[in-house]
């Protein structure tokens, strides 16, 4: 599953993690600072996206400042061996955003799957909510909705250096 | 930091903006002026309201978003169950830690106490093993990993609310 990226590649991810240059031709920019030719620069940049290192290019909004001030993390306990089949009809949903399995941590943690949902108020995350609910049936044991109170850090990540 | 409550004013075309940049963003010579013409807008336009939501924080980033794990680096989620009284020393111990990411206070709609969440981001898997017994040993509270064992759906894309 892992990309290799040579040298130059790196270069240019640590040359992007702030950001892509908001001038005309940003792709010239970053190969003047990289050292690179604007055209190779372009290249790599496609071919990390088909190769999934990069997932896409684009606006990263705070999902505040557009009107998501409700987060909601659901968690679920779902019996093993149906949570590949349930966790895909789950990630399905127009409005899950997140989709993963993860481990339980007994006896504190029972929940195997957790789906992210946003809205505008508590009432709408927690309505969604119940539609998840409504699609597992008898598969959910046990639920728990988490919601974010408080952003802590947000510095994103960093790699290279 | 914005916190929830607090939203700068966007109109309907930094709106327009946002929700069709969210993605396919053009490689090319001057990948704004083919985006501004998508929108029917001026390039310098596009340029002046992006520098705006930045500086306003209606938009974290604008860029590429990768993905750590394809490039051999590793990812995971922690929780933490962090007694109120002790919330200040501990949220200083975690938040020193350059591994972390993100991190978000959390509440239960029943009665979990797991109410701090993290992200660990590192160079490597097995800089995430030394990270969780870091933190477990300097802030001398268990530490709960969740890596993910699969992956279903991630779409991290939102259509802006009016």
């Amino acid at each position: 599953m892992n990309v290799e990226l040579d040298e130059a590649d790196r270069r240019l991810v640590q040359g992007t993690q702030a950001g892509l240059p908001l001038v005309t031709r940003p792709y010239h920019q970053l190969g003047e600072q990289l050292g690179l030719p604007a055209e190779e620069v372009m290249l790599r940049l496609q071919r990390m996206l088909e190769s999934g290192a990069i997932r896409r290019i684009g606006a990263v909004p705070n999902h505040y400042a557009i009107g998501y001030t409700a987060n909601g993390m659901s968690v679920w306990d779902v019996p093993d061996e149906r949570v590949d089949e349930l966790g895909a009809r789950i990630g399905a949903l127009d409005f899950v955003t997140h989709c993963y399995h993860r481990p339980r941590r007994l006896p504190e943690w029972p929940y195997n799957l957790f789906a992210m949902a946003h809205g505008s108020s508590r009432a709408e995350v927690l309505g969604k909510v119940e539609q998840i609910a409504a699609l597992l049936g008898d598969d959910c044991r046990a639920y728990d909705v988490l919601f974010s109170t408080q952003i802590l850090k947000k510095t994103g990540l960093r790699i290279g250096g | 930091m914005p916190e929830p409550g607090a939203a700068p004013v966007i109109d309907g075309l930094d709106q327009a903006i946002i929700d069709c940049l969210q993605g396919d963003f053009p490689i090319c010579e001057r990948p704004y002026a083919a985006a501004a013409g998508a929108l029917g807008i001026e390039e310098a336009e596009l340029l002046a309201r992006l520098q705006r939501m930045l500086d306003t924080r209606v938009l974290t980033r604008f860029g590429p978003m990768f993905q750590v794990e394809r490039m051999g680096g590793a990812f995971v989620l922690v929780a933490m169950r962090v007694p109120d009284e002790d919330w200040d020393r501990v949220l200083a111990i975690v938040n020193g830690f350059p591994e972390v990411a993100h991190n978000y206070r959390r509440e239960s709609e029943k009665s979990c106490d797991f109410n701090m969440w993290f992200v660990l981001a590192t160079e490597t898997p097995d800089g995430i093993d030394e990270a969780l017994k870091r933190i477990e040993a300097a802030s001398r509270l268990p530490v709960y990993a969740f890596p993910k064992i699969k992956e279903y759906f991630v779409e991290m894309k939102l259509q802006v609310r009016r």
